[in-house]
């Protein structure tokens, strides 16, 4: 039996150290390890985008990231946005256009809208829509997820004009 | 849907990782794990060590080099595809990046391992080989170097040995005159390509030698045979040529597709992926012909015709 190691994390800026199995993975970690299971677990093998989390900043599949690589590392999951009480700004445009119905997909979307939004103008619906080809909703036929993204760019872009990261072209 | 039990390390010189895996048989390499743990979470291959390269720094960033370009192994997508010496330089590399998987798996996901993985239908394959890319693999006897098309050996299989760890990938400049077009058709963006073409023309020469000719000419294809391959026999209707015409593009694109021999799958018949072989050929050859034409508007291989 291989030996545990020893890791620390700051996940939703708490730390945490813990001994995990090598074979651990990020999500799994998070789920039965920290018990934050706002992280949802759906294909497990980086096809449907539902346990994508920010690890220093960059959207990554938590299934597809073992909890040793983490070592070190500041995680941001769903239970870092917010809560029922106090939304993020995220969660807001969500709610305002109706972009979930079930939930089980909307972490994963967060986690990726939050990375598109930092690293993209996002210019067009139609670039929107091929960056959010790696998560999956059965719910929402999309169009609602596409609309509050939409509408948190240009609440970002009204709130800073500056500070864009601007993309090539 | 778990893996099996491994143990792992995370080395933080190549010398270290060499030596563990030299004193490992067994163990696999872990890059951007993009590929590789998934397998594993399948249980499609299993290891009983699991050697971390992501904490070698020196395995890691774009570097110019002369005129040519090193990429470091572990250097992920992200990276590249967000280089302002890729843009400068390789234009065509960058615009590839938009077409590799999805922004989280880009994050991560590494170019050596990409080039390791050696599927077939990825996009680093095909810039290996239309690029002319030499790999530099370091093993515990010193390095060598592999051309790309030496290094892709077949479906899911490169040159590298077990003992053998890819360090970095040189792209030679391309001629200074040289329009590029890359495109890939997939049934949802960052899909698997059913089929993905690149090409490049350089154009050169002066009244001297006979007027301004098509110097260099390059067609790469993915996923429609086990690696990443060129056309060569299409690139020959091409080099040398004053102009395109668009009867010429449209045989180089024929040729082109009757040249490969593709694998039908669930997602596509092999004449599906014959059939856009050759529209993608023929819309990238086009598109670089104009685009050339932007730069060297007096000497340039215009598409002429309708």
């Amino acid at each position: 039996m291989p030996f545990k190691k020893r890791i620390r994390v700051t996940v939703n800026g708490v730390r945490h150290e813990r001994s995990v199995e090598p074979r651990l993975l990020l999500s799994d970690f998070l789920r039965h390890g920290l018990n934050l299971t706002g992280t949802h677990v759906g294909c497990e093998h980086g096809i449907c985008g539902a346990c994508t989390v920010l690890v220093d900043g960059r959207s990554v599949r938590a299934c597809l990231t073992l909890a040793v690589q983490a070592d070190n590392a500041g995680i941001r999951t769903i239970e870092g946005h917010g809560n029922a009480q106090s939304m993020s700004a995220l969660q807001k445009t969500f709610k305002r256009c109706h972009g979930l119905q079930c939930g089980f997909c909307t972490p994963g979307f967060l986690a990726t809208i939050e990375d598109m939004l930092n690293k993209y103008p996002l210019e067009s619906e139609g670039r929107i829509r091929e960056l959010l080809s790696g998560n999956l909703c059965r719910c929402t036929g999309y169009q609602n997820i596409v609309d509050a993204v939409l509408m948190a760019r240009d609440e970002r872009a009204q709130a800073e004009p500056v500070n864009r990261q601007v993309e090539k072209e | 849907m778990k893996p099996a039990p491994f143990d792992y390390c995370a080395p933080e010189s190549l010398d270290e990782a060499l030596s563990r895996l030299g004193n490992s048989p067994g163990a696999k390499l872990l890059a951007g794990g993009q590929s590789l743990i998934p397998m594993l979470n399948f249980r499609l291959l299993s290891t009983d060590l699991l050697i971390d390269l992501t904490k070698i720094s020196e395995l890691r960033g774009i570097q110019p080099h002369g005129r040519s370009v090193r990429i470091g192994a572990l250097t992920t997508h992200q990276d590249v595809e967000t280089s302002p010496l890729i843009r400068e330089r390789f234009p065509l590399i960058g615009e590839a990046m938009r077409h590799v998987a999805h922004l989280a798996i880009r994050n991560r996901g590494t170019v050596g391992g990409s080039l390791v993985h050696a599927d077939p239908s990825a996009e680093w394959p095909l810039l290996a080989v239309l690029l002319n890319a030499r790999l530099q693999v370091a093993g515990l006897g010193g390095q060598r170097l592999i051309e790309a098309q030496e290094f892709l050996v077949g479906a899911l299989t490169s040159s590298l040995s077990d003992d053998e760890i890819l360090v970095r990938i040189d792209f030679p400049a391309l001629p200074r005159h040289t329009a590029w077009a890359f495109d890939e058709v997939a049934l949802r963006a960052g899909d698997f390509a059913l089929c993905a073409a690149a090409v490049t023309l350089s154009t050169g020469g002066s009244f001297l030698t006979g007027g301004p000719r098509i110097t260099d000419a390059r067609i790469a294809l993915a996923g429609v045979a086990d690696t990443a391959i060129r056309a060569p026999a299409a690139e020959r209707m091409i080099r040398g040529q004053r102009y395109l015409t668009l009867e010429l593009v449209d045989q180089a694109a024929v040729c082109a597709r009757d040249a490969i021999s593709p694998n039908a799958d669930l997602h596509a018949s092999a004449d599906y992926r014959r059939h856009l072989c050759h529209v993608l050929v023929k819309r990238l050859l086009g598109e670089a012909a104009r685009s050339s034409a932007a730069f060297a508007p007096s000497s340039a291989p215009v598409v002429e015709g309708k």
